[in-house]
């Protein structure tokens, strides 16, 4: 048995419970694009690109374990631009998911959700990401 | 009439039909993630522009390797529980939603055994 449904004549909600008993939260495409939104995606797609980038950490590993010559093959394709370009998107997704994370630690909490605050911390999230990522390779480069 | 509450008319309607735990250790494993990926930065980062011999050597290093070690459990369990989530919330086919599910746990568990065994091979032959 369902609960009975709160009256309602927000038109939306009775057209959706034509094909569900139960109301549903409106998705992405109901809402104007926003930066906290994209945000939002940039995590659960930073997410699914480290899911596979992985990959590519565990290939390297194990060139490393089948010894010097298949090593120097990989060590080659990495290092060509090709490589070298996936290799700083991968960076650039990871920072960018770490900082989501540490984002969602924040709000965990319950802080972190007023209106200038949370903007606030989109914005870092978009801008601090490729700049560090730069920060990362300019000192990984220099200090070689 | 009913009995029962509207709570337990809610409880396991979700995409997932559970979830606490599993809301709880992407916590666990994101926070791990932290220090691992800061660990995996800057191994990166002393690696780049070193011989193959350099970068066996400091793969060689027990340290280096019990951290990698760790960095590949971790990442593999958290990534795992992550592509989860997305699968539960995308696919709502029944069959393909259990067949992304066991795809997810074969692809992480791979993952997970592939770069353990690197890493001891790594260490303790070739
Ligand atoms: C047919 C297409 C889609 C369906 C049916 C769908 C459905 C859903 C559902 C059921 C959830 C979970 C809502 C919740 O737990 O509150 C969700 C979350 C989400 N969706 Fe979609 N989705 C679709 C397309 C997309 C696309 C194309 C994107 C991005 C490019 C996207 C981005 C997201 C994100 C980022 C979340 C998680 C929000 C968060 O937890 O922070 N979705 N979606
Ligand atoms: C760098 C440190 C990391 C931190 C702090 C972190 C933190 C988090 C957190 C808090 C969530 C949950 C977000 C939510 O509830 O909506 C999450 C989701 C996820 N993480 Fe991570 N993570 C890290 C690294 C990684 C890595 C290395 C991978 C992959 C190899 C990964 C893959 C994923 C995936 C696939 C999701 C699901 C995304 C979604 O549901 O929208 N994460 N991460």
């Amino acid at each position: 048995m369902l609960a009975p449904k709160p009256e309602s004549n927000n038109e939306t909600v009775k057209i959706m419970s034509i094909h569900s008993e139960r109301p549903l939260s409106p998705h992405l495409m109901i809402y104007k694009p926003m930066l906290t939104m994209m945000i939002s995606m940039m995590h659960r797609i930073t997410g699914a690109i480290l899911y596979f980038g992985a990959l590519f950490l565990v290939w390297w590993l194990a060139a490393a374990a089948a010894g010097p010559e298949y090593f120097s093959l990989v060590h080659g394709y990495l290092t060509s631009w090709l490589g070298l370009l996936v290799l700083f998107g991968f960076t650039w997704a990871l920072i960018h998911h770490l900082i989501g994370g540490l984002k969602h630690f924040l709000w965990d909490t319950g802080a972190g959700f007023e209106r200038p605050m949370l903007e606030i911390l989109a914005i870092f999230s978009a801008l601090s990401s490729p700049a560090l990522a730069v920060v990362v390779w300019a000192i990984a480069y220099l200090v070689r | 009439m009913s009995l029962r509450t509207p709570l337990n008319d809610a409880k396991n309607h979700g995409s997932a039909h559970s979830g606490t735990m599993h809301f709880w250790f992407q916590r666990v494993t994101g926070i791990a993630s932290v220090p691992l990926t800061l660990f995996l930065i800057i191994l990166g980062i002393y690696l780049t522009g070193q011989s193959n011999e350099g970068i066996m050597a400091t793969l060689k290093n027990p340290f280096v390797a019990l951290g990698l070690i760790a960095t590949v459990i971790v990442f593999a369990w958290h990534m795992k529980l992550g592509m989860q989530v997305i699968i539960e919330d995308y696919v709502h086919g029944k069959w393909a939603k259990y067949a992304g599910l066991l795809a997810n746990i074969g692809f992480s568990v791979f993952i997970a055994l592939v770069g353990i065994f690197s890493i001891l091979k790594i260490s303790f032959g070739a």
